[in-house]
């Protein structure tokens, strides 16, 4: 059964359309990236799972139980909106206290549950602090916290990382990746280096629509332009094998910083085997040589710029 | 619904709003049978007041009833306004109500349970104002009949709560605070354009004032059950019409 069913799902404010027909599954287990640029519509897909918001029309299922119709998903999910919002007057233990007893946790069992969460979210020195004076970090930990005070079957994430510093989101990003195995996690954002290192199944969305929906790895190996760079210190010499790389039948584009020379090709192959021997052939002294790992930003930016039709690897 | 209670009280402490509503009822409780006996003498010490004092009859304890709900109804309708405007609105607003909404938290607990936090606010500072407002009143007068002053303070909740709810409603239908006073202070107006037709001013607050008034005195003259009733009737149907919009809203 998957976690997550999305069926045509329609949403319009006044002449906008934030979704368009919007299909997409997730599997459950999986900790899943719903990428897209600004407006494009994941938020407003992630309220609609919720119930914090309704469609024009179409249907979404979370857990096997659609939305709208059944009141046990409030139970079954877990949802931090991307600027959780707290009860400032509120301790961080009262915070979780709260939630934990909105889920109808056992009293004894909460505690124990609380005191886990804030350990989990690093937060037991400052539990007893009102939430007003957290930062943000600590505010988006928290929220992390109340999302997974019940132990939901799927947890929705909106832009968890986005407005925090590197520290903080290398410690959100820790505790979502620890999340997997445990919860089917659905994580909405547009900062791409956030899902190439913790998703394992993407969908970008664009206008409202689905661009593409695959596995990560699947999705850079298929999109991915090949590209080789090598380095040098003798940046003449460089100059004159990017003239002479230019005229090769397998270079697509040359382009030359400082003392780096980047090849994007469209044959590999040829590419691998003239690229050395040419830099040999005008003198180069090659200090560095790579095939550049293709990233998952280069292939968004190549899906969304080039505004292709859906389709599903 | 008794989580959502727990909070919504909590909040009313920690905010201080339990205490505003206290304090400030509570002081016009005591300075209202104060004033009721030295307005004369105030009036007395302003230049050429002298004059104007021979005229003005000796304070009796029916100026310390009407001081009394004169000041109380007044600020009363301040602290209802003031503290329901931002209840729903900000919550929509600031994101908190998203926060525990996307949870088991039903809307319409979340609306009664701060309905109820209100008016246990509201229900506090008035035993406080009639604790007070009756004691100065013996002193400086001379005793009121207890049930017929626990009427008028019982009579003077259910006006508090006529504008909370309204009020209330004015924050569910609105996003911001200064949408929620504008909207509350439309129907309050609303509301004082209907008592000005006199039939209709009987039904409602005016006719319930006039009632709490005889009753503090002790006389049984023109029983305002029908003002009771529509004014109950009041609460209940804003509180209804803030929970079924609020369950309709995006939040």
């Amino acid at each position: 059964m998957s976690a997550i069913r999305i069926e045509a799902l329609k949403k319009s404010f006044g002449k906008f359309r934030a979704l368009d027909g919007l299909s997409l599954t997730v599997e459950g287990g999986t900790v899943f990236g719903f990428l897209g640029p600004n407006g494009a519509g994941k938020t407003t897909t992630l309220r609609i799972l919720t119930g914090l918001a309704h469609a024009d029309s179409g249907s979404t299922w979370v857990d096997g139980l659609e939305v709208g119709k059944s009141a046990e998903i409030p139970s079954r999910i877990g949802y931090l909106p991307e600027e959780p919002a707290f009860y400032p007057w509120m301790t961080g233990i009262e915070t979780l206290e709260t939630m934990g007893q909105i889920h109808r946790i056992e009293k004894a069992e909460r505690r124990r549950r609380v005191d886990e969460m804030l350990e989990m979210a690093g937060l037991t020195e400052a539990g007893k602090r009102r939430v007003g004076g957290y930062s943000r970090g600590m505010r988006q930990r928290l929220g992390l916290a109340q999302a997974l005070i019940h132990r939901p079957q799927v947890l929705l994430l909106d832009e968890p990382a986005s407005a925090l510093d590197p520290a903080g989101r290398k410690d959100v990003l820790g505790m979502i990746e620890g999340l997997r195995g445990q919860c089917t996690v659905f994580m909405s954002t547009h900062i791409l280096a956030d899902v190439e290192r913790i998703c394992d199944t993407v969908a970008i969305i664009d206008h409202g629509k689905l661009v593409v929906n695959a596995r990560r790895d699947d999705l850079i190996a298929r999109y991915a332009i090949p590209m080789l760079a090598l380095e040098a210190d003798d940046a003449a010499r460089l100059n004159q094998l990017a003239t002479d790389v230019r005229q090769m039948d397998w270079a697509r584009a040359v382009v030359v910083e400082g003392r780096r020379l980047t090849v994007t090709v469209k044959d590999l192959a040829a590419a691998q085997r003239e690229l050395l021997a040419r830099a040999v052939a005008v003198g180069l002294v090659v200090t560095h040589y790579e095939q550049v790992k293709p990233s998952l930003e280069e292939v968004f930016l190549r899906i969304v710029e080039n505004g292709k039709g859906s389709r599903q690897l | 619904m008794m989580t959502a209670l727990t909070k919504e009280w909590l909040e009313q402490r920690r905010t201080h709003r339990l205490l505003i509503v206290c304090l400030i009822l509570l002081l016009f409780g005591l300075l209202s049978p104060l004033l009721a006996k030295f307005t004369p003498e105030i009036i007395k010490m302003v230049p050429g007041g002298e004059q104007l004092s021979l005229i003005i009859p000796p304070p009796t304890v029916v100026d310390a009833v009407a001081q009394y709900l004169k000041n109380l109804t007044q600020f009363g309708l301040l602290l209802a306004v003031l503290m329901g405007m931002g209840m729903v609105s900000q919550e929509k607003d600031k994101g908190t109500a998203a926060m525990v909404l996307a949870k088991p938290l039903s809307r319409t607990a979340f609306i009664l349970a701060k309905a109820a936090a209100m008016g246990a606010s509201f229900l506090i500072g008035t035993a406080l104002a009639g604790g007070a407002g009756y004691y100065y009143t013996l002193l400086l007068f001379e005793a009121l009949p207890a049930g017929g002053w626990l009427a008028l303070n019982g009579l003077l909740l259910v006006y508090f709560g006529v504008y909370a709810a309204l009020t209330l409603l004015a924050s569910t239908l609105n996003r911001s605070m200064l949408g929620s006073g504008v909207t509350a202070v439309g129907f309050i107006i609303l509301l004082a354009l209907v008592e000005m037709i006199p039939a209709a001013g009987k039904l409602l607050t005016g006719g319930l004032l006039a009632w709490a008034g005889n009753l503090a005195l002790g006389s049984a003259e023109a029983p305002a059950w029908g003002a009771l009733w529509v004014c109950l009737g009041l609460i209940a149907a804003a509180l209804t019409a803030s929970v079924l919009v609020f369950r309709r809203q995006e939040i």
